[in-house]
């Protein structure tokens, strides 16, 4: 006989607004094994959880529900309470009947009302045969993966390593940088992008907790928090350390393709630098694109480096590395202009992205910072640039706003008038969202200082007409058709997930949102975490957000995985699957459904074996094994078929 | 009154539990008739919980998972789910009880909307089909 008692919560009106506490109160205490039931208005505040704490000892009770918000929230809360009471934590669970209850039938407050007695009787019966468990430790590796370069992975990085902790910031391409490295000017400061960009770059190269492992891909993440084991492959990228970066091989090299970091506007050879202030500073060779890696084909760049630092039969590496936390730092990409139809489909040379605009602009850009437009060189007079390209367009392309996109639109229209002093600019846009520290102030400046026109509307078509590009939109506030014949037209384009996110992120187990952003594990309160412990997210990988907010996010995650690094030891979840040896038939079943390798076979006893350590507790083999001799701890069969029984009651 | 089924639901901790979850943060309301049993994988759902479901006066069962291929939390137990339910339903079928009252779904932690939207769904579907008449035969 289990001595059960029930807390029901009301959460202020969140619960009791709908469901009828008295009445589940009056019903659950008919319930067999349940001693004593009660409600409360916040069974979370201080006095709730006091509550709780006397209940056990008043009643000796020996089982707890509380029936309130989602195990998600609370779980911990209350479990701490119980041990606090004297009563193991597992012996603690929650009853959902707020998210899955009142919040979901606030219509039908009858059957929300029974249909948490029904939830609540469904929690009973599993903490009725629920174990008394202790935690297991584990010890952690002391170590930090950072997955992604650009300024969330750099930031991340160097506050770990800062913290003293050895981290391997992983990024795919041959350099670290990201999106910034490309950036002219920064909003609203106007800050040289690059200029505060590259000490910490360089900080990143010469830092000596932080192993940096460019051209690479995480390919493989096993394990769980603390003890993560990663798979890194290296690319070969045919030039050692020794490489001075002197470019005498770029110079001889004879294939020319375009340059990636300035969006394809200026071009590139085979073997490259991807920037001047590239971090590391060494050469790649692509060899997609390269003749052959063989002094018989080409070898040009060979013969001239003095340095001896190419290396045609340079391998791929598989490295395997243990980490204690993971921040998964993977970035954005623009919507791709040829997508849109109704600008082209990216054909026009004189309609661009703003990745592109900013590449026109910069000092180290294609043109030397000459802004000039890229179908014939000449000065553009008038631009025209369209905000909410893509982006608040749920009907053709994406829901949400991309929030970035009306500042750095601002940005380029100030910058173009001080390139351009006797040209025009012309915004295009829905609404201006400027809500940042000095934003608002910023696109004032723009729009009265340096007299940029602001049209408020939508635009439905850009085409050719001679040499000049002609925006067909409307203005809404006049109501009046608007016809623009611009020499250049600016997309302020929608940001998507970088293409590799969602591969990261099925490698590593976490979600993303149904527009492939990486989710949180609480759009408030867990900003930064995900739903797997150990796994953290930072930067426009998570949505689309500017640099301070990056580099906020990014110090934020770095905070949480340092959490994890610093921990004397950490606990695995006891609930995990055991074996009834006797009960074991050795059909090895078990075996092969394990994800995890969990379990083993032991020829010397002819049974298995379940290493608790290595156990997610997921309970596959549970359901798969024919004996029965598998059992998942605190969530056996029999706990399983009482519940659905109680669920039917 | 007209016929409210009664269903019970498996819903995986990662995926779909955390699925009904934003569903309530959302307020999207659905019908109150599946009460929901939280299992840390759809891969734990033993066969015999939904046999014992139907025997226990279920007139419909639901199992809720992540994604398919690698949404899983634990690699590839929502497969696992699918290949028994496939073969559950074939043997449903031989026990004279219509495969469309098991159900599964492939519910992420963001999808709230589809969550509240299947429930729908599968209610209206077994509603339709009526009670399940084993509840009188139960030995």
């Amino acid at each position: 006989m289990a001595r059960i008692g029930v807390f029901v919560c009301h959460c202020g009106i969140n619960i009791a607004g709908v469901v009828d506490v008295d009445a589940v109160v009056r019903e659950i205490s008919k319930y067999p094994d349940v001693v004593h039931a009660e409600h409360y208005k916040y069974m979370c505040s201080d006095p709730g959880q006091n509550l709780l704490v006397n209940a056990i000892k008043e009643h000796r009770l020996d089982g707890v529900v509380v029936a309130a918000c989602s195990p998600n929230m609370h779980e911990n809360t209350f479990r701490n309470a119980c041990e606090r009471a004297g009563l193991n934590r597992y012996r603690c669970e929650m009853a959902n009947i707020r998210e899955q209850s009142s919040w979901v039938h606030a219509e039908a407050p009858e059957q929300a009302t029974a249909k948490a007695v029904q939830i609540i009787q469904v929690v009973v019966e599993k903490v009725k045969l629920n174990a008394q468990l202790k935690e297991t430790g584990v010890p952690i590796t002391r170590r930090c993966l950072v997955i992604g370069g650009g300024i969330a992975g750099i930031q991340a990085a160097l506050d770990v390593a800062d913290a003293g902790y050895e981290v391997i910031l992983v990024e795919k391409s041959p350099s670290i940088g990201g999106h910034m490295a490309q950036l002219s000017e920064t909003f609203p400061t106007l800050d040289c992008s690059q200029c505060i960009l590259t000490p910490k770059m360089v900080a990143v190269a010469r830092h000596p907790n932080i192993k940096l492992m460019t051209y690479s891909e995480v390919v493989d993440v096993r394990g769980y928090v603390g003890n993560f084991k990663v798979k890194i492959h290296q690319h070969p990228r045919y030039v050692t350390k020794d490489c001075n970066i002197c470019g005498k091989c770029e110079e001889v090299c004879p294939v020319i393709v375009p340059n990636e970091f300035d969006r394809n506007l200026s071009p590139r050879k085979a073997i490259y630098l991807p920037f001047p202030q590239a971090v590391p500073a060494r050469y790649t060779i692509d060899t997609n694109h390269c003749l052959g890696l063989n002094p018989l084909v080409c070898g040009k760049c060979r013969e001239v480096c003095e340095a001896k630092a190419i290396d045609y039969d340079m391998q791929a590496e598989d490295i395997e590395v243990e980490v204690g936390s993971i921040i998964v730092a993977t970035g954005y990409e623009l919507f791709p202009k040829e997508k849109i139809g109704e600008y082209g489909y990216g054909v026009y040379p004189d309609v661009i992205d703003g990745l592109e605009f900013e590449r026109l602009l910069s000092a180290s850009g294609p043109t030397g910072g000459q802004l000039i437009r890229p179908s014939d060189g000449k000065v553009p007079k008038v631009v025209a640039f369209l905000q909410c390209t893509a982006s608040r367009d749920p009907e053709s392309y994406l829901p949400y706003c991309s929030k970035i996109c009306c500042m750095y639109t601002a940005k380029h229209a100030m910058l173009y008038k001080h390139h351009v002093h006797d040209g025009n600019a012309y915004v295009f846009y829905i609404d201006i969202r400027a809500g940042g520290k000095d934003y608002e102030e910023f696109v004032r400046r723009v729009m009265e200082e340096e007299r940029i026109t602001y049209v408020r509307g939508k635009v439905s078509k850009v085409f050719r007409r001679g040499d000049k590009m002609v925006v067909w939109g409307a203005d809404t506030l006049t109501g009046e058709f608007v016809e623009l014949e611009a020499d250049l037209v600016v997309l302020a384009s929608g940001i998507v997930p970088s293409p590799d996110t969602k591969k990261v992120a099925n490698i590593l187990k976490i979600p993303v949102d149904e527009n492939s952003f990486l989710k949180e594990a609480h759009p408030k309160l867990r900003p930064v975490e995900t739903l797997t412990q150990g796994i953290y997210i930072c930067g426009a990988a998570h949505g689309p957000k500017d640099i301070p907010e990056t580099v906020a996010q990014a110090s934020g995650a770095a905070s949480k995985a340092i959490s994890i690094l610093s921990g004397k030891e950490l606990y695995h979840e006891p609930t995990t699957a055991e074996v009834n040896t006797d009960a074991c038939s050795g059909c090895r079943v078990c075996v092969n459904l394990c994800p995890f390798s969990a379990i083993s076979f032991n020829e010397r006893t002819h049974t298995v074996e379940v290493n608790e350590i290595l156990c997610e507790g997921c309970g596959t083999c549970v359901a798969a094994c024919p004996t029965g001799a598998l059992k998942l701890r605190n969530m056996t069969d029999t706990q399983i078929y009482n519940m659905i029984r109680a669920a039917l009651s | 009154m007209s016929f409210e089924p009664k269903i019970v639901a498996f819903l995986c901790n990662w995926c779909a539990y955390s699925g009904a979850d934003l569903a309530g943060v959302s307020r999207l309301s659905y019908p109150p008739n599946m009460v929901p049993i939280r299992v840390m994988c759809s891969g734990r759902v033993d066969p015999q919980f939904v046999l014992e479901a139907f025997r226990s006066g279920a007139d419909g069962v639901f199992i809720g998972g992540c994604h398919t291929p690698s949404d899983c939390h634990y690699v590839a137990g929502n497969f696992k789910a699918f290949k028994r339910v496939v073969v559950l339903k074939k043997m449903l079928e031989q026990l004279g009880i219509e495969p469309e009252r098991l159900r599964i779904e492939w519910v992420s932690a963001s999808e709230g909307r589809k969550f509240a939207e299947v429930t729908a769904d599968f209610v209206d579907t077994v509603r339709k089909l009526g009670p399940l008449g084993l509840e009188k035969g139960k030995s």
